[in-house]
């Protein structure tokens, strides 16, 4: 039997009451909201308030190919209760030509890192980030290589790596 | 201040600059090849004499596109891939994989099922443990402790190559089922392993959990409060080590873990010591599991049903039955498998390491739209700098280690 987890409408229904209407949806027994960008921030730091202290993980998912996708990137940030073990998704949709969303590392400081890996890899923005470096990809790369349109096999940059010799080390 | 001399006269060597205590610093690089990285991640330590003053982590030498790659393979493709994020225990990570497309598909596994990828899940928690808190000691000085632990592995490995002829990278997993049934075999080799260990693990307790040394090397060192666990997104033995009481087999059972009694292993202490003791009391514990649910393993089929359209049917029922020749052929047809829904789902299990879950989006295809892999390591190599300041250069082997940091599955 698959678990269920907690309930929590009490959460939403706040929610709604402090900030408005939001979109919400249920599947597998996981609830999604989708909150408006401009307010990520303000939303995401009232769901720690009450009580949603861990952030599982940033994310992204680039809808290029995706059927009926309205927007090009949609962000996943996965909050969970050490307490109550309530879990929440949040997504925040962004767009081209310069997807931009603000940081939560003043939150929770794991976003750090998994915001600057999304850097990395989707070209996200992160606005008011510490230290917005490339993660994986080393700093010469320029493209976003987990983007839709970014080619499985690369696009030859690896050839182009600056060769470093001894006596240049 | 002037000098006088005879040859120039009289000098003002002027102001001068001044020399600031940052100025002093030494620059070290730790890695990206050195033997107590374990693997090839790098360290810019910033040291005053021999006190870490900060340190700088580098990742991405191992990055090879894993989640690149989980868009263009098919669900069941995939996991041999996942074999190679965390190399220590790749039965955890096949585990977590299937889980996550399971949980996508709406798939129910049968008992059979739920109760193996429990055992071999407990088994690869052992495994890993028995490596993590190896290293530890060996990195510490303590050299029979590390080949006390690694025998033992090589008794898991031995019971993951009867079971699917694979030592290392197993891939057994397969969606709504595993590729081999247990066979009496595997269970009398789990049935002695149940036996033997807790002998070994006792020696190793024996050895190391009171030695001088290794105490002093290991208590105080990289201590992580519990608020700071949270608010850095530590989880699995970390965590716990640190009194976060989160455990995701207790908090949101999966598999068969709502069946099975055991206890969740924490410390308050969240020390170097107190992940090594967290590490070997949850090596305990899993062992328990493995022997309720190898006892109380459920008879019956191992993948789920032909109906289903998900998992291989037999040869049998293959070459005996319309349906199943019907099913084997619709899966083996590329766009007649499963199916899949437009939607995204995650799910998480309680790897060794944390909380390994998987983000899974489908479009309908028969792979993943993306395939978001939540590595554990990742945040708890982040974190590590916080750990290491104002300790000593020979202290950041111990704290590297007990943070168990695999950069496969850092860097995917």
């Amino acid at each position: 039997m698959p678990f269920t987890p907690p309930p929590i409408d009490d959460i939403l229904a706040a929610l709604a009451e402090r900030f408005g209407p939001v979109e919400s949806s249920v599947f597998r027994g996981q609830t999604r909201i989708v909150v408006p960008e401009e307010r990520s921030l303000e939303t995401l730091g009232w769901l720690k308030g009450r009580g949603f202290d861990l952030l599982v993980d940033v994310t992204c998912v680039d809808y290029l190919e995706y059927p009926d996708a309205k927007h090009r990137y949609g962000l996943v940030y996965l909050l969970a209760s050490t307490a109550t073990n309530q879990r929440l998704t949040v997504r925040v949709f962004v767009d081209d030509p310069r997807p931009t969303v603000r940081s939560v590392v003043p939150l929770w400081e794991a976003a750090n890192w998994l915001e600057r890996e999304v850097w990395d890899m989707f070209g996200i923005h992160f606005e008011g980030h510490p230290d917005l470096r490339r993660l994986l990809m080393p700093e010469e790369f320029t493209a976003h290589p987990l983007r839709k349109d970014y080619p499985l096999q690369g696009r030859g940059e690896r050839h182009n790596f600056p060769v470093i010799t001894r006596d240049h080390s | 201040m002037s000098i006088a001399s005879p040859e120039y006269g009289t000098i003002d060597p002027g102001p001068g600059p001044a020399a600031r205590s940052e100025d002093y610093l030494w620059t070290l690089n730790f890695g990206p090849q050195h033997p107590a990285t374990h693997t090839t991640l790098r360290l810019v330590l910033k040291l005053e004499g021999e006190r870490v003053v900060d340190a700088l982590p580098e990742m991405g030498y191992l990055h090879s596109g894993f989640e690149k790659i989980g868009e263009h393979l098919t669900f069941n493709q995939y996991v041999t891939v996942t074999d190679r994020m965390n190399y220590i225990s790749p039965m955890a990570n096949n585990v977590a994989w299937h889980h996550a497309v399971e949980t996508l598909l709406g798939i129910e596994l049968t008992p059979r099922c739920s109760y193996i990828r429990t055992i071999i899940a407990e088994l690869a928690r052992i495994s890993d443990h028995l490596l993590c808190n190896g290293a530890v000691g060996l990195d510490t000085g303590a050299f029979t402790f590390f080949l006390y632990g690694f025998y033992q592995r090589e008794v898991i490995y031995d019971i993951f190559e009867t079971l699917c002829g694979a030592r290392f990278t197993n891939s057994y997993t397969r969606v709504g089922g595993v590729s081999q049934d247990f066979t009496p075999l595997v269970i009398e080799k789990i049935r002695t392993f149940v036996k033997t260990f807790p002998k070994t693990l006792d020696d190793m307790e024996r050895l190391l959990t009171r030695n001088r040394i290794f105490v002093d090397r290991t208590k105080g060192v990289g201590v992580l409060t519990k608020e700071e666990a949270i608010n850095r997104g530590a989880t699995g033995p970390v965590a716990r080590a640190s009194g976060v009481t989160r455990d995701l087999r207790k908090d949101e059972p999966y598999l068969a873990y709502a069946d099975l009694q055991f206890q969740v292993c924490c410390a308050s202490a969240g020390d170097c010591y107190a992940r090594y003791l967290v590490r070997m009391q949850e090596m305990r514990e899993s062992l328990r599991i493995v022997a309720q649910a190898l006892e109380n393993l459920p008879a019956g089929p191992v993948n789920v049903g032909i109906d289903q359209r998900t998992a291989l049917p037999t040869k049998k029922q293959v070459y005996s039955t319309i349906e199943g020749t019907i099913s084997h052929f619709e899966l083996s047809m590329s766009n007649r498998g499963f199916e899949v829904p437009n939607e995204e789902s995650y799910a998480a299990i309680e790897a060794p390491n944390g909380e390994l879950g998987f983000y899974v989006a489908g479009d309908g295809g028969e792979s993943a739209y993306r395939a978001r892999c939540r590595p554990p390591a990742l945040l708890h190599f982040a974190m590590f700098p916080h750990l290491i300041r104002g300790h000593t250069l020979s202290d950041v082997v111990a704290v590297l280690g007990s943070l168990n940091i695999i950069a496969a599955e850092l860097d995917r």
